[in-house]
């Protein structure tokens, strides 16, 4: 029974990595395609990636739509959070029925959707349109997460703030958002990755500038190419880069 | 402070994200609905109340097949991303060493990092006709010719699998360490063995975990289009990639909206049908 958890977990673990193993292998690749025989390492094929004009502003255009799409959602679904968890309100259940919807409808649907708004209302198509998208994603997630971690040791920490004549701005200022923080970081983090890596909704709601998950799909319609393994293996490290960060800073406090 | 100044602060504080959800998720949505029922002459969208769309969704075959197709793909990803999820989630909470957990669940996860799009094309190195297996089992003469696996829906079968595993396990394993030894302690002590000890107590209190992270890889992978359309070729078309077309090649809107209506009833109904189970607020 023992062995046969090892080998299962092993097993699945293979499964789980060979892809990415493979993707990371060939990125090194001295050739043309990026299949066995492995010949090599190079690194020809990163300094083409890095070099490449199309590429690199696709990941220029990424950080910035998600990183402030991602703002948005946090500066929104905080605001809703402190509302919905503070003040009784009528209607409540329905309010955040109606803020976690969007989480249960397809990107691809949602992208549909704005796309007959953009048109019904004469809006062209850019990074802008794409990240409004990507705040309606995000939005229900960054609620959530708020939500839930708002609790009661705050609640007090905020009516001592008020009834030291702190207005309800400072009260937000001051108390609840640095109290919040950790969520708050793991919250935005979440929403930045999502946007970052999303596809169909930057890919219908851009036209000329767009992000790099669009310009890696136009890379891919090309056929295999060790190129793509460059820039494919370049995301991950990023991406496990922002996530060791948070493993050492949020994470870490939030144990404690 | 009085209540009906309280009410307002917290109308404020609730107002910018409900008016963003209602201008740019729910309006949205209506404009797609109302479009739906208008029609295309020519190149033209004539707006009105047509069923025509929804007439040619389910008579013309080519069309109506895309539903069934999706449905199939979604139900045996999410069958067998969840006997290959549970076993793993549970080897982890009750058989890892508790200090080595989370490092062998931050692994179990950690291609979840790298581009969605991209882990499909790497699927695609791995299963293709000159792929890391054919290789491997042509160069150890286990067989002749390169076996067909990619453009096939076992590879966007096994692209959303290696996906939903991983989700999976998250879900799954943080239901299964939230359970109170005690229940298990408590079987055993009134007779029963290790499979009757997880059939009756284990299974049950973890199931609403489970049928949460069904109920999402369910909406996930029906509304893919990334790894059908990278893993699956052009043999057999999803849903999502026939809205797609209905797009791109015939531009036809009002078409790829009633069929994301389409879309969007059958996931409300499988809301509906696992409704009791879920808990939604937990995600």
């Amino acid at each position: 029974m023992r062995v046969l958890s090892w080998l299962y977990l092993a097993l699945m673990f293979g499964f789980i990595f060979l892809p990415v193993a493979v993707l990371v292998l060939f990125s090194f690749q001295d050739g043309r395609l990026p299949v066995p025989p492995f010949n090599g390492p190079s690194l020809r094929w990163y300094v083409e990636v890095l070099g490449d004009r199309r590429l690199m502003s696709g990941l220029m255009n990424s950080l910035i739509v998600a990183s402030l799409s991602s703002a948005m959602a946090l500066f929104l679904g905080f605001l809703a959070a402190q509302g919905l968890a503070r003040y009784r309100l009528p209607g409540s259940v329905l309010m955040r029925a109606a803020l976690i919807a969007p989480l249960t409808v397809s990107y691809l649907i949602i992208a549909l959707g704005l796309m007959s708004l953009y048109q019904r209302a004469g809006i062209g198509l850019s990074l802008w349109t794409a990240g409004v998208g990507h705040v309606v994603i995000n939005l229900p997630l960054c609620f959530a997460i708020l939500y839930a971690s708002m609790g009661e040791h705050q609640r007090s920490a905020e009516r001592a703030a008020r009834d030291l004549g702190a207005s309800e701005v400072q009260v937000l200022r001051l108390i609840t958002a640095p109290m919040l923080a950790p969520s708050m970081l793991a919250a935005y983090f979440l929403a930045f990755t999502f946007s970052w890596d999303e596809f169909i909704i930057a890919y219908l709601l851009t036209r000329f500038d767009v992000t790099l998950p669009v310009e890696i799909w136009a890379l891919l319609r090309s056929g295999l190419s060790p190129r793509a393994n460059a820039i494919g293996s370049l995301v991950f490290l990023v991406s496990v880069g922002v996530l060791i960060i948070m493993e050492l800073t949020v994470f870490r406090r939030v144990r404690r | 402070m009085t209540t009906a100044r309280e009410n307002r602060l917290g109308w404020g504080l609730v107002a910018p994200a409900l008016a963003w959800v209602a201008l740019f998720f729910a309006l949205p949505f209506a404009l797609m609905l109302g479009l739906s029922f208008a029609r295309l002459e020519g190149r033209v969208v004539v707006q009105g109340f047509h069923l025509d769309n929804y007439l040619r969704f389910f008579t013309e075959p080519a069309l109506f097949r895309g539903l069934i197709v999706s449905l199939e793909i979604t139900a045996i990803v999410t069958v067998v991303s969840l006997a290959l999820a549970y076993p793993l989630a549970w080897i982890i909470a009750f058989r890892v060493p508790r200090r080595w957990q989370r490092l062998a669940l931050v692994l179990a996860i950690l291609p979840f990092w790298t581009s969605y799009v991209v882990r499909s094309y790497a699927w695609l190195l791995v299963l293709g006709q000159n792929g890391v297996i054919n290789r491997a089992l042509l160069s150890t003469g286990l067989i002749d010719a390169p076996l067909i696996m990619s453009a096939t829906r076992f590879a966007t079968v096994t692209g959303f699998v290696h996906f939903f595993v991983m989700l999976l396990t998250l879900t799954i394993y943080a239901n299964l360490v939230q359970l109170s030894p005690n229940y298990a302690r408590a079987a055993a002590d009134l007779g029963a063995g290790r499979l009757a000890t997880f059939r009756h107590v284990i299974l049950p209190l973890t199931l609403p975990g489970v049928m949460t992270g069904a109920f999402l890889t369910f909406v996930l992978c029906i509304g893919d289009y990334i790894t059908p359309q990278i893993l699956g070729g052009n043999n057999e078309l999803t849903l999502p990639q026939l809205i797609m077309m209905q797009l791109g090649r015939r531009g036809d809107f009002p078409m790829a909206s009633a069929m994301a209506v389409i879309l969007m009833a059958v996931v409300t109904l499988a809301y509906l049908a696992c409704a009791r189970w879920l808990r939604m607020e937990r995600v």
